[in-house]
């Protein structure tokens, strides 16, 4: 039980590097692909999920001790779905054109993976305190990816950094279809097992 | 026992009969047929001869789209056929076929005898629609690769034809039925009771049970196919397409058949995804890839390689 041990600040770095949501754990890869075409809806879908995380943890792991085990996962899913209705509504009601941009992913947060999984994993076993902290770490976590795939995917298509124009001109434009999200993720994977690649082999001479 | 399987066949015939019957009605006992050809062209076909003099005059007839019944659609050219019973109307500019249009003929003259006018409603098979649904769903719009839902399933099932093909097969009766459940839902319960701000919550619920159902329906009937097929079942939930389409129903307002052939051409969608990516990725696993891209990142790069080709379908059109 290594979890066990970890501190709270273990348990969120790990969140955001080692456990990466869609660069190690290879979770949630449908908004990763569809739309993260700019840092600015990274951020966006980053701060829903962040929240929905968070929230759901805290509240699994307050109740986790009343839960009947043969009804936990739906269970989770009804909470999750209950804060996701929250932020939908929210963010329909303060930010129409980013929500717009955002189109039915916001919603589908409900089928995500990575929550349920950390619900199951984590939030039904630990104190509040601990649940707290994955979850901040998971969140960040999947915003981080995000971030860095809405960069590389903005700077190379459009040339430019949360709309502002960096570079002047536009590299590739190719970048900003939405069918270049498979590639830019694969490349991205494969870069990232690259680095370990090169990491073990230094290791080993 | 014969007479229930007749039975069963009239109902069956006369539901397939509504559907095709919905887009011909006329509402006028002279007028047969209306109905839309190429984009800017409405054919009416008349039950005997109309005067050419008649036939010819353009302000005999004037057409407007049904919600804008303020924008006049001018009509360009009249062309008689030589039996003079079916007239072509062709048009300035070209329709929005997907709409119903509304059409105002004054004094039909059929051999010196006024027949009196007509407003003749002019859209498209019903069929046509739920057809253009379908296809949409399953091929312009599929749901992996031009709306990129469902991913984690997707790759999770396309090591193998035999797990792709199941999977796919498993899904589509899955939603299918979900699907349908909740446009009921949505209509019959949440709309009049103003609960639409329940959706998310009320869908992946539905979506859940669905799945049980069909796992307790599957397990008692036919064990066989439920040892092949059960595994499956459990991964639905975890697809957000079977989320998707419930939302989108309700967001499009559909009605049942819509819904219902959305869900199918979803489900379509997805096998065909998932049997391709399978195809291509059993010869992966024969081909020299480099180490740090085996497995999932150069699975990522097929799939874009399959969603630029599937952008190719974005301008097809059936019906």
């Amino acid at each position: 039980m290594a979890i066990k041990e970890k501190t709270n600040t273990q348990l969120f770095v790990d969140g955001i590097l080692s456990e990466n949501p869609i660069f190690r754990l290879a979770l949630s890869m449908c908004p990763a692909v569809g739309i993260s075409t700019s840092v600015m809806n990274g951020i966006l879908l980053g701060t829903a999920v962040l929240f929905v995380q968070v929230c759901s943890s805290c509240t699994i792991s307050l109740v986790r001790n009343y839960i009947h085990p043969k009804i936990r996962i739906p269970t989770y899913t009804l909470t999750i779905a209950t804060w996701v209705t929250v932020i939908d509504l929210v963010l329909a009601a303060y930010m129409p054109v980013a929500y717009k941009a955002m189109g039915l992913f916001v919603r589908l947060i409900v089928a995500f993976a990575i929550i349920t999984m950390r619900l199951e994993m984590f939030a039904s076993r630990e104190p509040l305190q601990k649940s707290f902290f994955d979850g901040l770490g998971m969140g960040l976590g999947f915003m981080f990816a995000m971030m860095v795939l809405g960069f590389v995917r903005e700077l190379l298509g459009s040339g430019m950094i949360l709309g502002y124009d960096v570079l002047g001109f536009k590299p590739l434009l190719f970048f900003v279809l939405p069918c270049a999200g498979f590639f830019v993720v694969g490349i991205m994977m494969g870069f990232f097992n690259w680095i370990e690649v090169v990491y073990k082999r230094k290791k080993e001479v | 026992m014969k007479s229930i399987r007749s039975y069963h066949l009239l109902v069956g015939v006369l539901l397939i009969a509504a559907l095709f019957l919905t887009g011909c009605e006329t509402g006028h006992k002279f007028v047969k047929k209306t109905g839309f050809k190429d984009t800017d062209k409405i054919v009416i076909t008349f039950a005997g001869p109309v005067d050419e003099a008649w036939a010819s005059n353009v302000a005999n007839f004037s057409a407007y789209e049904k919600p804008d019944p303020d924008i006049v659609l001018t009509v360009k050219e009249i062309v008689l056929s030589s039996d003079k019973t079916k007239l072509t109307l062709i048009f300035e500019a070209p329709l929005n076929t997907g709409e119903a249009h509304i059409l105002n003929i004054k004094n039909i003259m059929s051999e010196g005898q006024d027949m009196g006018a007509a407003m003749l409603t002019v859209k498209k098979l019903y069929f046509g629609v739920l057809m253009t649904i379908l296809i949409g769903a399953a091929l312009i719009n599929n749901f992996v690769f031009t709306k990129y839902l469902g991913l984690c399933v997707f790759f999770g099932c396309s090591q193998k034809r035999s797990t792709a093909i199941g999977m796919g097969i498993v899904f589509t009766v899955v939603i299918a039925f979900a699907a349908t459940m909740a446009w009921a839902l949505y209509q019959f319960v949440l709309k009049p009771y103003q609960l639409t701000f329940l959706n998310i919550v009320v869908f992946i619920g539905l979506v859940s049970l669905s799945v049980q159902g069909v796992d307790t329906i599957l397990r008692k009937v036919n064990p066989i196919l439920f040892k092949a097929f059960g595994v499956y079942l459990v991964l639905v939930i975890a697809n957000c397409i079977a989320i998707a389409v419930p939302l989108m129903l309700a967001d499009n307002e559909y009605t049942g058949w819509e819904s219902f052939s959305l869900a199918l051409g979803a489900g379509i969608g997805f096998l065909i995804a998932l049997f391709m990516m399978a195809c291509v990725r059993e010869k992966l696993e024969l081909a020299k890839v480099p180490p740090s891209f085996k497995g999932l990142p150069i699975a990522f790069v097929v799939a874009g390689l399959f969603a630029l080709a599937f952008l190719g379908f974005s301008g097809l059109s059936i019906y």
